[in-house]
């Protein structure tokens, strides 16, 4: 289990190693596609890097939900805790 | 098929000899070998351990992010087709999309990709294969990465023949300016098959050197004492142009390619005719194509790749082929110093012949020591080239029976 800072710092690092935009540019408020340079496929790689650092599962339901990385980090934190 | 002439305008490479195409003609030169003990844990327990790995890793010279959505094959295919592209003087050209094409091949594809996906499937599940597989283990990817690049809307074409994949390429590419259906084509190969599965694979055919002791001296093509190809990875990449095109914008000229002849066996899935009538006629075709008579032929890039039976047999078709002419004519072995670059090999060959043209020197053909009497005037040194007018061919050959010879002028 990881605290919110915790997720958004690690989720910064993937996306900076996806996108090659700088980790400290992938604040909360930030949309993956239209401010982030994320492209579909490139969303799917993210989804599965964070699976795997954050051992939880995220339905492809659900990815069309995570519009911003505060969004992507609420719900990693909320599928941990369950 | 109209008569356009086809010149060649740029020139670009990462090999085992260097990170770009002068570094890797100055080492052809100098006869180096690019060959090495493959320091690959999964080599340890091959019987052959030796290849000729590229000198600069691509990911040293491309976009980190660009290059982790690429396969190893299209990595190199753009180094190379990016050089080729600045030397050409194209990359700040004002060109139309529409005529221009692409026509970049690979023996294998990416293959890299292709297994790594797999053991991830195996050991992690489907949800660990990466979204970007299939773009980039597709065989077309290096070309349509060339073409993304380099804005081509003309046709972006991978054609797959094995060994003679490169050769093909340009062969495409002289009949796309002459079809009329592109003004500038990028045509080249690519391959990064150097991986345990098709070092295995090409073990099981008995097909690769086993000097390991001697990496260096593994390559020795018409040398008594060869025992198979040395696996190679790399990309060539060279750009056409038509003459009304280069013109109009005084592009710098290397040679032009003049003609190709592409033919098939049809005798056997990995022995090349015995008789080399394939071969031959793929010769005899380029000549005709460029309108040139073997007499005018002063040099030969054989395909060559050190293996017993290929190397003769080629040697016979090239004997067929130009018959007395021949006794005129310098051959050499590119491989002999770069191993086996399989899809690639044709174009970097091409790449050798063209700047053997324009730099009028023929490079050596290394470990020639004991050499086999094959009829042949082998260069052991390099070997200037005449004044004047002048000619030379590229032979490239694949497994499924594919002879492809290209026939450059100087100009």
């Amino acid at each position: 289990m990881a605290d919110t800072s915790e997720i958004q710092a690690e989720l910064a690092t993937i996306v900076e190693e996806v996108a090659g935009v700088p980790a400290s540019t992938v604040q909360p408020d930030k949309e993956f596609i239209s401010d982030l340079d994320v492209d579909s496929l490139s969303m799917v790689e993210i989804v599965v890097a964070a699976e795997e650092k954050f051992g939880v599962r995220i339905p492809d339901d659900e990815v069309k939900n995570l519009r911003t990385v505060g969004d992507a980090v609420a719900y990693i934190q909320s599928a941990q805790a369950a | 098929m109209s008569t356009t002439r086809v010149l060649v305008t740029g020139i670009g490479a990462t090999s085992p000899l260097g990170g770009d195409a002068p570094s890797t003609w100055s080492a052809l030169l100098a006869g180096q070998s690019g060959v090495d003990t493959l320091k690959h844990e999964w080599a340890d327990d091959l019987p052959s351990q030796i290849g000729a790995e590229v000198a600069v890793e691509p990911t040293d010279v491309l976009d980190r992010v660009k290059a982790r959505r690429l396969d190893r094959s299209s990595q190199l295919a753009l180094v190379a087709a990016l050089e080729a592209w600045t030397d050409a003087g194209l990359d700040d050209a004002e060109l139309d999309p529409e005529r221009v094409a692409v026509a970049m091949a690979s023996g294998i594809g990416g293959v890299q990709t292709l297994l790594a996906n797999y053991d991830q499937l195996i050991q992690k599940g489907p949800r660990r294969v990466s979204p970007l597989a299939i773009p980039m283990l597709m065989p077309n990817g290096p070309a349509a990465s060339i073409g993304l690049a380099v804005s081509a809307k003309a046709g972006v074409h991978t054609p797959v023949s094995a060994c003679a994949s490169g050769n093909e390429a340009i062969a495409l590419g002289i009949d796309l300016i002459r079809w009329g259906r592109a003004d500038v084509v990028a045509v080249g190969g690519t391959e990064a098959a150097v991986h345990a599965l098709p070092m295995a694979a090409f073990g099981q055919m008995r097909a690769l050197s086993q000097r390991n002791a001697e990496p260096q001296r593994a390559s020795r093509p018409w040398d008594r004492g060869r025992d198979g190809f040395v696996l190679g990875e790399g990309a060539a990449v060279l750009v056409l142009e038509s003459e009304a095109h280069a013109t109009a914008r005084n592009a710098r000229v290397y040679a032009e390619a003049a003609g190709a002849g592409v033919t098939a066996d049809s005798h056997d899935i990995a022995q090349p005719d015995p008789a080399g009538l394939g071969a031959t006629r793929a010769m005899t075709i380029a000549l005709r194509e460029a309108g040139l008579d073997p007499a005018d032929l002063v040099h030969i890039n054989a395909h060559a790749t050190s293996t017993p039976q290929g190397d003769v047999a080629e040697a016979l078709a090239v004997r067929t082929a130009l018959g007395d002419a021949v006794d005129r004519v310098v051959v050499t072995s590119t491989k002999s110093m770069t191993g086996h670059l399989l899809g690639a090999a044709g174009a970097l060959e091409s790449l050798a012949t063209v700047l053997a043209l324009h730099h009028r020197v023929v490079p050596p053909t290394i470990n020639l020591e004991d050499p086999e009497d094959v009829g042949l005037d082998i260069a052991t040194d390099q070997r200037e080239l005449a004044a004047g007018q002048i000619a030379a061919m590229n032979n490239s050959f694949g497994f499924g029976g594919h002879n492809v010879a290209v026939a450059f002028t100087s100009v």
